[in-house]
């Protein structure tokens, strides 16, 4: 098993970019640490030949996911009016309203969809992570993009910044 | 992107993927985080190694220690991310870099190596020797600062006297050179003999030690 300081020097961008997609900068950083301190208690016990990358990503869209929860707890209202989101709190994301759209997607595909697009995992990977089919991966991922691209407050008119990739 | 999703329309997650191009994973933040993990973790107490390198006249140093004391110094010459897996393997794999963990030790380094030190007065973890090695590592530190003693010598200090190809050995693979004086042992005719860090690197710290 490799030193733990390996897999922080490697993964450590991919898991920011989960946690900053998610969460506003304050919230990704806690996100972060949260991540590999919980993966660093995990580790001595990740079955050898395991991967890695697809466990660290999993770890944190799950401690994203609470980071989400954690701020509609503090009484922030993620589906504000765009008109409002501009005098938004430090801290709030800058894409509420996708994040919104996020959280109300079914469990399974909003993880498909986080794992994939955001983690950039294949879809083996996600598939061994959440323990579904591959083709249960690729149908939940797609199923999630179509529901958001459906996704009344994600249309061009409401006033969303989109950009192509 | 990858084809098999067909997309025509733009990808709806763009906009998030935008946000970690507002706040980039840049080499201050990732120090800042790091930095922030291995304080938590030694607090949690999660960690089964802390290293951090120094460096010194005799090159880069690797230190290493557990949460009972210093358990590895590493001359460059070693490779020290060879010598990070070995401690993975032997001890853990939860390692991290730690400097706060090795303030102590690396100040009394740099105290040593300025010629201002001429003991170590640090918890050392031992546990990387065994039987006759260890017990050789326990009778090195009797070899006062500036003085040298032969292979025959220690063996008979660490009880064997006719065991001076194993003291040999045990030096060789000394896990704490520098701190565990090892480079203060020499052969019975004089000469320098071998070390681990090198023979330029023995003569280097008892040539300190003479001046000093």
């Amino acid at each position: 098993m490799r030193p733990f300081e390996a897999v922080v020097d490697e993964e450590g961008p991919v898991v920011w970019r989960v946690c900053r997609s998610m969460l506003g900068p304050a919230d990704a950083e806690d996100a972060w640490s949260e991540t590999f301190l919980a993966a660093l208690g995990a580790y001595p016990g990740l079955p050898p030949g395991s991967n890695v990358r697809g466990w660290l990503v999993t770890i944190a869209y799950r401690k994203a996911v609470d980071g989400l929860r954690a701020r509609n707890r503090r009484a922030e209202p993620w589906a504000e009016p765009p008109e409002r989101a501009a005098a938004s709190p430090p801290g709030r994301h800058e894409h509420a309203e996708l994040l919104d759209a996020l959280a109300g997607l079914p469990p399974k595909q909003q993880a498909c969809v986080v794992l994939r697009h955001l983690g950039d995992l294949p879809y083996d990977e996600i598939a061994t992570q959440l323990g579904i089919s591959p083709a249960a991966a690729r149908r939940n991922t797609a199923d999630g993009i179509a529901a958001l691209r459906r996704n009344p407050m994600l249309q061009p008119n409401a006033d969303l910044e989109v950009t192509p990739r | 992107m990858n084809p098999d999703d067909t997309l025509t329309a733009p990808n709806p997650l763009t906009g998030l993927s935008a946000s970690v191009q507002r706040d980039p994973f840049e080499a201050e933040r990732a120090a800042r985080l790091h930095r922030r993990l291995s304080d938590a973790a030694a607090g949690h107490g999660l960690l089964d190694v802390a290293y951090r390198v120094v460096d010194s006249p005799v090159g880069a140093l690797l230190l290493a220690a557990t949460p009972v004391g210093l358990v590895r110094v590493a001359f460059a010459v070693e490779d020290h991310e060879r010598v990070l897996d070995a401690l993975a393997v032997d001890i853990g794999p939860r390692i991290l870099a730690a400097a706060d963990r090795l303030e102590d030790a690396a100040r009394q380094l740099d105290e040593y190596f300025a010629g201002r030190r001429d003991r170590f007065e640090l918890a050392v973890d031992l546990r990387l020797a065994h039987g006759f090695r260890r017990a050789v590592l326990e009778a090195l530190p009797t070899i006062t600062y500036g003085r040298t003693a032969s292979y025959a010598a220690v063996a008979a200090a660490a009880g064997h006297p006719r065991a001076v190809r194993a003291v040999g050995t045990a030096c060789a693979r000394n896990p704490l050179p520098v701190v565990v004086p090892c480079h203060r042992v020499v052969r019975s005719d004089g000469s320098i003999g071998q070390y681990l860090g090198g023979v330029e690197a023995k003569r280097a710290l008892l040539e300190l030690e003479r001046a000093a």
